[in-house]
């Protein structure tokens, strides 16, 4: 087994990460999308558009050495002798351009799953032969690891990460959490851990709105604001509070002072502040033009990590209100107060903001998860779009619970999850869209594709309980039984984008058209059927695992895929604790451009692998007795399944017109 | 409210009608639409983002309408679009808040941009929305008229201040008035213009159904019919309206010769 854990090079690592465009890179082309068949662009506010970067901004990864500008990243990749085969690979990915290279799992010898392949790249050969190649006994295997060990530095000692939770490095809020859990079977137990930390997370999305709080002084609510584990405020360069998630400006006003102080301190010196801890807390500037982003988190969370997050606050920004507009603002009257502009858009901020709190998979990865369908069910789906679309259309979108169906889009022009991130927690987090019941039409910017201009997104939400006109209600009724799938989770969305902001009716009746296709081939209910299905049990992806969870990001389709974190990681203090950990593996996997490429970790709760390669990555959870040759067996199993349903968990492509 | 349908059994001549909402951001517009079209009401209800488009059939004697609503979010970044959403509209419900005077100042704004910009034949209602909280807020009528008159003291002085900041005119408010635009002014204000009028509680449905019926009766036939011009026709039928100066409704036909932007009409409804 041990040999098919082969981790790559750093090196490679960097030269997947070129293709990583940060979102001004891409802007070189102009006018592209006036030449998209059929659009008379009449929209004058998207007056240029580029070929997008093949994904979203991962500061993270532009750390590790890569050039600033990064529009000839294909042409760099191309240079790579290493992995020629890689660049005529067509692109099918979601969120790739077309001269993108990208590994689908097909490309043979750079297959790096598992039990296989024998490794093209000499880099691979020579790093494999760190663990300790050869065999298949159980004590090769940990040898094999623990030689890789000395690589790892003392972070990475997986003892730090989960095992000793009273060492220095972890945060008290980790420990507090910790602190009760039984040895044997920590998360199983972690619903009756009861502890400041918990239970301040469990508060943490209170409002301190002091119409609620009527009768408290101002001392009771300056104590509830303190008590949040995470602060994300958003202030002009001029020192003007912009956005806070918790407090109002009264109780934000002498903080925001003092991080004003500080910052423009630095800044004045022209060395400006990124970072900075405090005891068990993280702060975190982030310099945007005329805003200052700051993040101040009791949550164990890295400077990158903050720093990520940081960046999607100042994306949805962009996107309600574009960059030249904002620059227009601030160079007229420098302390312009943004909150007016920004009026409404709150909810989107807290929306991203608790969501970075309670921890998502897919902000994580920077990846998008889609829903589990047949291959020949989505290949249908994607062939109704296709039929019924409309010509002003840009983006076609079905998303089911926050999860992709399927997509329609031009050739030259690829989806971002940055950008679709924004969508989705419109979609999803913030209520409004959803609940108005009706159709939606919304102006607003995709910064990563553009963030000069609007294009406007016509929004249609179906419930998936009833299911007015299918004709096959017995298999969606089977699974709407399951207590998982939540009134929530029902929700069915089809959004189109489109550069005209006049297309309303256009793109209304496209929707009307496509549901009646959808329903005509009975992929509407199908849809409904998965969506019911929700996300299959660990045990049932990988039986005979010690594997309680885990995330398998796909590199080349920016897609990530998951089981359900039931019945392991229940409840907000459980799932939050596991994207913790998954932070931390994440972390220490792309925080050197190195040679780690496996970490392996061992702790009193929980046992962990993380596992990353060109084509994915891996990170795989198990209780804390499991061995490491057993975890590495459930890696390969995760492996070997997605490999098999591929097309099913991941959407290769979709619809391109 | 609004009979859901069904009704069908007697086919009336049904017609559609577009009709938008404007107004500051939060005085009860998607809370409107929501009790209208689902007599539903949602205490924390979120903000609207771009628009919201929704329909909703309205029942009369003689016809069946059916409301093409744009709900608009009403946030100031917005306002560029709006022309998008009232052009070729055949009605518009201008909405403020009772209890919020800057909001009065907004509709106004609106008012005044409608009879520049919109079709010469649209209908506008102007609609004080949560008057529950002014009633609540007092015993059921003492303290309401004491409200009341208070509001009259400030109301000279807010019209002439063009109503912009009616609000700073009366600093000192009544501790217990909730309410900071009185009827009576609104009132004035709409028959000065031609508006329907109504004050509702979307929260209660207070008149929540009659506005949309006097704006379906107060459409006129002739516009239903595809032509705009016979608008006079309306006056007669804001019958519901009567009261609340509906009789008025064909000035803003009269006064409305508009908008610059004819040309580009893109959306047929
Ligand atoms: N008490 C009361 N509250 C209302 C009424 N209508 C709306 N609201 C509340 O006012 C807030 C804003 O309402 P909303 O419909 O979103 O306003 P919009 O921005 O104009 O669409 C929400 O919290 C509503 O619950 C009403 O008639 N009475
Ligand atoms: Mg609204």
């Amino acid at each position: 087994m041990q040999d098919d854990l082969k981790p790559t090079l750093g090196e490679q690592d960097r030269s997947l990460s070129l293709t990583k465009s940060p979102p001004e890179a891409p802007r070189t082309d102009h006018d592209e999308l006036r030449s998209i068949p059929g659009d008379t662009v009449p929209s004058v506010e998207v007056s240029r558009e580029l070929t997008p970067p093949p994904l979203p901004p991962r500061p993270r990864l532009e750390v590790q050495g890569r050039p600033a500008t990064s529009s000839g990243s294909s042409l760099r990749l191309s240079k790579r002798t290493s992995r020629p085969q890689l660049l005529s690979q067509p692109t099918t990915a979601l969120s790739l351009t077309d001269v993108h290279p990208q590994g689908r799992l097909e490309s043979g010898s750079l297959q790096s799953s598992p039990a296989s392949r024998p490794v093209s790249r000499k880099q691979s050969a020579s790093h494999l032969g760190r663990f300790a190649g050869s065999s298949e006994s159980g004590g090769d295997d940990s040898a094999s690891l623990r030689s890789y060990a000395p690589t790892l530095d003392a972070r990475l000692d997986g003892e730090s990460l989960l095992g000793g939770l009273v060492e220095t490095e972890e945060t008290p809020a980790w420990r507090a959490l910790s602190a009760q859990i039984e040895r044997d079977d920590p998360f199983g137990n972690i619903e009756t851990v009861d502890n400041e930390f918990s239970s301040q997370l469990e508060h943490e999305f209170d409002s301190l709105e002091t119409g609620e709080n009527d009768l408290r002084t101002e001392d009771d609510l300056l104590e509830l604001w303190k008590a949040k584990l995470k602060h994300f405020f958003i202030l002009s360069a001029s020192g003007k509070p912009i956005y806070s998630r918790h407090g109002d400006d009264h109780l934000i006003s002498h903080y925001i002072g003092v991080a004003q102080t500080i910052i423009s301190f630095y800044q004045g010196a022209d060395d400006p502040l990124k970072s900075f801890t405090a005891g068990d807390t993280t702060f975190v500037m982030v310099a945007k033009g005329p805003l200052n982003l700051v993040a101040v988190s009791r949550l164990g969370e890295s400077e990158p990590q903050l720093r990520t997050q940081l960046e999607s606050l100042y994306m949805q920004i962009l996107s309600t209100l574009t960059l030249p507009s904002i620059e227009k603002m601030f160079s007229k009257r420098p302390s312009t107060d943004l909150r007016r502009p920004l009026e409404g858009t709150d909810v989107l901020l807290d929306g991203l903001a608790d969501g970075f709190t309670r921890g998502s998979p897919s902000t994580l990865l920077s990846a998008l998860e889609c829903l589990r369908l047949r291959k020949t069910h989505r290949r249908t789906i994607n062939e109704t779009l296709l039929k019924v679309r409309s010509p002003n259309l840009l983006y076609g979108l079905i998303v089911a619970a926050g999860r992709l169906v399927s997509v329609v889009r031009p050739k030259k022009h690829s989806l971002h999850p940055g950008d679709l991130h924004l969508i989705f927690n419109m979609l999803f987090e913030a209520g409004s869209v959803k609940a108005s019941d009706g159709e939606n039409w919304v102006p607003l910017c995709l910064p990563v594709f553009n963030n000069t201009g609007y294009l406007y997104m016509y929004v249609s939400f179906f419930s998936t309980s009833s299911s007015p006109s299918s004709n096959n209600d017995t298999t969606s009724q089977t699974g709407s039984e399951r207590p998982a799938s939540k009134v929530k989770d029902d929700e069915l969305a089809i959004v189109l984008i489109s550069a005209n902001r006049e297309s309303f009716y256009e793109l209304r009746k496209m929707r009307d058209d496509l549901v009646l296709q959808l329903e005509k081939n009975q992929s509407m209910s199908l849809i409904k059927t998965a969506i019911h299905a929700g996300h299959q049990p660990c045990t049932d992806i990988v039986p005979g695992t010690p594997l309680r969870h885990f995330l398998y990001k796909s590199r080349g389709n920016v897609q990530f895929t998951m089981p359900s974190f039931e019945p392991h990681f229940h409840g907000l203090v459980a799932k939050r604790k596991l994207m913790s950990l998954y932070a931390s593996l994440h972390e220490n996997l792309h925080s050197r451009t190195a040679k780690t490429k496996v970490v392996h970790v061992v702790g009193k709760e929980a046992t962990a692998l993380a596992w990353e390669t060109p084509l994915f990555e891996l990170f795989c959870v198990a209780g804390p007795g499991a061995t490491r040759s057993q975890l590495a067996a459930g890696a390969n199993r995760v492996v070997q399944w997605v490999r098999r349903e591929e097309e099913r968990v991941f959407i290769i492509g979709g619809a391109v017109f | 409210m609004a009979d859901s349908t069904q009704a069908a059994a007697a086919p009336k001549p049904s017609s559609s009608v577009k009709l938008v909402l404007l107004g500051e951001a939060a005085v009860g517009k998607s809370s409107l639409v929501l009790r209208f079209v689902n007599n539903d009401f949602q205490p924390n209800k979120e903000p609207t983002i771009g628009a919201a488009f929704l329909t909703q059939k309205t029942h009369l004697p003689t016809r069946t309408i059916k409301f093409e609503i744009w709900d608009t979010a009403g946030q100031e970044r917005f306002a560029s679009l709006a022309p998008m959403y009232y052009r070729n509209a055949q009605a518009a419900l201008v909405v403020y808040d009772v209890t919020r005077a800057s909001s009065l100042g907004k509709a106004r704004h609106w008012v005044a941009e409608l009879q520049r910009q919109a079709s010469p034949g649209i209908v506008v209602c102007l609609v004080g929305n949560k008057v529950d909280l002014a009633e609540g807020d007092d015993g059921p009528d003492a303290e309401e008229e004491e409200g009341a008159d208070g509001e009259e003291d400030g109301q000279g002085e807010a019209a002439a201040a063009a109503a912009v900041k009616p609000a700073a005119v009366k600093p000192a408010a009544d501790e217990g008035a909730v309410r900071k635009v009185s009827t009576k002014e609104a009132k004035a204000y709409a028959e000065e213009e031609g508006l329907l009028f109504f004050e509702t509680s979307a929260k209660s449905g207070l008149n929540v159904s009659e506005v949309f019926t006097a704006i379906a009766n107060a459409i006129p036939e002739a516009s239903l019919k595809g032509g705009r011009a016979g608008a006079n026709a309306a006056a007669g039928a804001g019958t519901q309206a009567a009261i609340m100066a509906g009789a008025d409704s064909s000035k803003v036909n009269l006064n409305a010769k508009a908008g610059g932007d004819k040309g580009q009409e893109g959306c047929a409804c």
